[in-house]
């Protein structure tokens, strides 16, 4: 692969064996809610290959610091984080300026929802979102408190693993991505039935942010690293048009 | 062993779970925190063609609205082009229009409310015609991977004769879910089946 490859051709298809499937007995709410027919595959058209782009203009200067983007009397409470990454894709290349966008509970599990009742206090300094513009390295970074686990209603034990809900566009609608970041030597990652739902190991793995000690500000705050990987597409060099052949 | 391919993997899915409203809509959550929500106006002020209000809920395979989902449009202006440079005429779309916009489902009736224009026909691949359109992705609690689907208008019958993906769709029974109905001037329903009869057609895209 040389320089002057431009990847301008169709998204390689998506590999399903890393993802979970639709139904997956062990998250109850899959089981109504997943498709019992097979999803129809289709070829790339200008519909798949473009998407909503996104520019600085519509972000604010907080936005990509939920220890501060919701404060009312001071910083919020928890584990100060940095939580940051390069959003690339399957070719190894950077996206650039593309939307990140996450959300979480606060340090003591509950988010910031009216609809969520855990007994967990809302911390009145903690919103629990934010959002951010990758540069063009494909880089990003947060800063937050790292969330509590939660109970949740699946067997009577559940508990979620402390995690952050991460969304990511890409350049074309066909990579569109919801995910979870989940951190480095958590005990209940293994026992949770969502990210059970993921049938490769690896693919689990790719979910686990490790520490990073050396991203971290001392005497501040501690830092992990979570990549994020996006389909790539095919080179334009030889055929594969998606019009005219 | 032969060589490494050194491709990189795509992350793995997950569920966007109930809250997901904080991180896409805080409003909804009951919250104000970004000074602008994205995705809530997705023609704007000066986009030519018909206005249009589609209105509908998505169900699950107990016949049950899901009340939590979050639906993602994509579509073209009403001359079929796509605010975005790889449409070669991305120049010469409205100023305002990004033809890309979020919803979500009402906390209790389930029902979602698109506010839009209607798309033009857009160039299928070689050098066909795809009917008009609206591309749908679809996520809520217990959806582990976003679902795509497409809304296509049922007046446009002609079109769809021809129309690429349609076609694919061997049950021709099945190509009816992907029909928006007429209910009034402007005004369309659509409801998207998660499961079960008449289940909508979902595209792995
Ligand atoms: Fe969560």
């Amino acid at each position: 692969m040389t320089k002057k490859n431009t990847y301008t051709g169709e998204f390689y298809q998506r590999d399903r064996s890393m993802h979970p499937p639709a139904y997956a007995e062990i998250y109850k709410t899959s089981v109504p809610r997943s498709p019992k027919q097979a999803l129809i595959s289709i070829e790339n058209s200008l519909s798949e290959i473009t998407g909503p782009k996104f520019g600085h203009n519509d972000l604010g200067e907080l936005d990509n610091d939920l220890i501060k983007n919701y404060a009312q009397t001071g910083d919020a409470i928890g584990e100060r984080i940095i939580v940051h990454g390069r959003v690339l894709d399957e070719n190894g290349r950077p996206v650039p300026n593309t939307l990140v966008e996450i959300w979480q509970a606060n340090a003591g599990g509950r988010y910031r929802h009216k609809k969520d009742m855990y007994l967990a206090p809302i911390d009145p300094n903690f919103g629990g979102c934010g959002r951010t513009i990758t540069d063009e390295d494909g880089y990003y970074f947060f800063r937050t408190v790292k969330p509590g686990a939660y109970p949740w209603r699946n067997w009577v034990n559940s508990w979620r693993p402390a995690h952050i809900h991460v969304s990511v566009f890409g350049t074309a609608f066909a990579q569109r991505l919801i995910t979870q970041l989940y951190f480095e030597g958590d005990p209940l990652i293994k026992k949770c039935a969502i990210v059970n739902t993921i049938p490769d190991q690896d693919a689990i793995d790719g979910l686990i942010a490790p520490l990073d000690m050396n991203a971290g500000v001392p005497l501040d705050c501690l830092a992990y690293k979570f990549d994020i990987v996006l389909r790539g597409r095919r080179s334009t060099l030889f055929e594969n048009r998606l019009e005219g052949n | 062993m032969p060589q490494n391919l050194n491709y990189l993997r795509e992350t793995a899915s997950q569920t966007a779970g109930p809250y997901v409203h904080i991180g896409l809509a805080p409003g909804a959550a009951g919250f104000k925190l970004f000074e602008k929500e994205l995705g809530q106006d997705m023609a704007g002020p000066y986009a030519n063609g018909e206005r249009i209000t589609i209105t509908g809920r998505v169900l699950d395979g107990t016949g049950s609205p899901v009340r939590d989902v979050l639906l993602e449009t994509w579509q073209a202006n009403a001359a079929g082009i796509y605010a975005h440079e790889e449409d070669p005429r991305h120049s010469e779309v409205e100023k305002g229009f990004s033809g890309w916009g979020r919803v979500i489902s009402d906390f209790d009736s389930g029902e979602f409310v698109i506010k839009t224009i209607k798309p033009g026909a857009t160039p299928g691949r070689n050098g066909a015609t795809q009917a008009p359109h609206i591309n749908l992705w679809i996520v809520a609690r217990g959806i582990n991977v976003g679902l795509n689907t497409r809304i296509y208008f049922e007046e446009d019958s002609n079109a769809h004769a021809s129309d690429q993906i349609i076609n694919l769709i061997e049950q021709l029974h099945r190509r009816d879910t992907l029909l928006a109905k007429k209910t009034g001037e402007n005004t369309y329903h659509f409801d998207v089946v998660l499961q079960g009869e008449n289940e909508t057609v979902f595209f792995d895209v």
